[in-house]
């Protein structure tokens, strides 16, 4: 018999969607029938407590939880987000109920041992309910009280060898596709650069002097798997300089069906026979590609990498030989402005350790001046929109590049100083009025 | 920047502004201080770790209080 009655929860579980109100319902199941034997630290019944209220706030079409809150671990100003429910009389076992968040692993590789682990460990000291994973990719713990927080984070840091991640005005927990340890796309080694990056930045992680959130995502190639383009304030995606190599073999036999296009990831269905001509030349978005007389040929300057070539013929085209990445700034969700992706800062930089120039050129520049400028929660992308592309190129010293313009015929925000010009603003009015009437 | 002056600086400039508000941004503390974001991050550091200082955090964003002033009332404006 559950502790509350909560009939519109009950029908969200009527969908054909798999169901949160039914996991919490299980776990709520779970904690007091506790088979286990787990000495619980937080109260039993909080997950009933969670529906209850939640059920409440249906009712009154209205949140009972305050805003926000001051926990958190002794000298990290992130990681933990304080949760108080505004009934707790009704609601005990949710009146603390803070989130904590903790770093992912780059790639985000586990041993099932250590997700049990982690599992156990939340369920003492939690409520059991996680979010695998958080929009930045964090593990987040969801709801324990202020009591248990050192408790947790000892065990994290002592037993697990883990650490929280990012949360309010700080670097957020930086994020990474699975790159080169699986994938024969990734141009650089975006486990190795997240890692680096997250130790390097360790205060900015966990000590928040940001105006706002602040988050780097790595993605090993331009199929962008962890979508940094549209997520991430910096954005580092894998590139080549060179050519795409191109083994014609292996294209005459995707062309001859012995090799399935995108793998075999269509076969669910019959789509026909491979057709290179519409299926790959004509979806070219540059139209640099050429199929005549049993040849592929690609016009590699005219390529922007859209990686669609490589997805459909994967054995047959692969990226160069001459590998780093791009970096792109100021992505962000609608949540003050507008949704904004990342705009073209470096068009290429090496990606090797220890990332020097990429930490003093374009990471450290860009946040000196956006501390220095950027107003109380304005993200990067806000910044540059409000001061101009060309100020952050002024502030990084990188030269004006035509890839840097987002979109033609629209406003690049690249504007001239008045020294840039030859003869300067200066005219004479009188020459001026010869030819043009007031 | 000396930590016994920044802090008197701090302490005095949200004391006064106690009435109307409990919690400040990380500009608002550097404005106080007169110093720039990187090193009035350093003296800020200090005054958290001291317990002058505390963090408050609403997830996205974080802000800087004396310690014990503006608790949730505050965050819910019943004082």
């Amino acid at each position: 018999m559950a502790k509350h009655q909560t009939p519109m929860l009950d029908q969200l579980e009527t969908g054909p969607w798999p169901s949160f109100v039914s996991d919490i319902k299980r776990q709520a199941e779970f904690r007091k029938n506790n088979q286990g034997k787990v000495n619980y630290q937080i109260p039993v019944d909080a997950c009933d407590d969670l529906l209850g209220v939640l059920e409440l706030s249906y009712k009154h079409g209205r949140t009972h939880w305050k805003h926000g809150g001051i926990v958190g671990v002794f000298g990290y100003g992130g990681g933990v987000i304080g949760r108080y429910c505004d009934q707790p009389e009704k609601f005990p076992g949710v009146a603390h109920f803070h989130t904590m968040r903790v770093s992912q692993p780059a790639g985000k590789f586990y041993t099932s041992d250590y997700l049990k682990k982690l599992c156990d460990l939340w369920d003492m000291r939690g409520s059991g309910i996680t979010n695998m994973h958080g929009s930045t990719g964090d593990i987040i713990f969801l709801g324990t009280t202020t009591a248990q927080l050192e408790e947790v984070f000892f065990e994290l840091t002592h037993t697990f060898n883990q650490d929280l991640g990012g949360s309010g005005s700080n670097l957020r927990t930086p994020s990474d596709c699975v790159g080169q340890a699986r994938c024969e796309f990734a141009c650089y080694d975006t486990q190795a650069i997240c890692h680096d990056l997250t130790n390097e930045y360790q205060d900015e992680l966990h000590r928040p002097a940001f105006p706002y959130k602040f988050k780097f995502k790595f993605d090993g190639c331009p199929n962008c798997c962890v979508a940094s383009i549209a997520r991430s304030d910096m954005s580092f995606i894998g590139t080549w300089r060179d050519d795409i190599r191109v083994d014609q073999k292996a294209v005459a036999a995707y062309v001859g069906g012995e090799l399935k296009p995108n793998a075999g990831a269509h076969a669910g269905r019959n789509w026909g026979k491979f057709d290179i001509q519409k299926e790959v030349v004509a979806l070219c978005p540059t139209g640099c590609m050429r199929y005549e007389g049993g040849k592929l040929e690609i016009n590699n300057r005219e390529c922007t990498r859209c990686m669609h070539c490589i997805n459909v013929m994967p054995r047959a085209l692969r990226i160069g030989n001459d590998r780093g990445l791009s970096i792109l700034v100021g992505a962000k969700a609608p949540i003050l402005d507008g949704a904004q992706m990342g705009t073209l800062l470096v068009p290429f930089i090496s990606a090797e350790p220890p990332y020097t120039e990429i930490k003093e050129t374009v990471i450290e520049p860009i946040w000196d001046w956006w501390m220095e400028e950027g107003k109380n929660r304005e993200r990067l992308g806000e910044l540059i929109k409000r001061q101009g592309f060309g100020k952050l190129l002024e502030v990084t010293g990188f030269k004006p590049d035509p890839r840097m313009v987002k979109e033609p015929r629209s406003n690049p925000y690249i504007f001239w100083k008045e020294e840039e010009v030859e003869g300067g603003w200066e005219r004479d009015v009188n020459e001026f009025r010869k030819y043009h009437q007031r | 920047m000396e930590y016994e002056e920044a802090k008197q600086k701090i302490v005095e400039g949200l004391t006064k502004k106690l009435k109307t508000k409990s919690k400040f941004y990380f500009n608002d503390l550097a404005e106080i201080l007169g110093e720039k974001p990187r090193e009035a991050k350093k003296v800020i550091n200090k005054l958290v770790e001291q317990g002058v200082l505390e963090y408050w955090s609403s997830g996205s964003t974080s802000m800087y209080g004396l310690t014990g002033t503006g608790k949730q009332a505050s965050a819910e404006h019943e004082d």
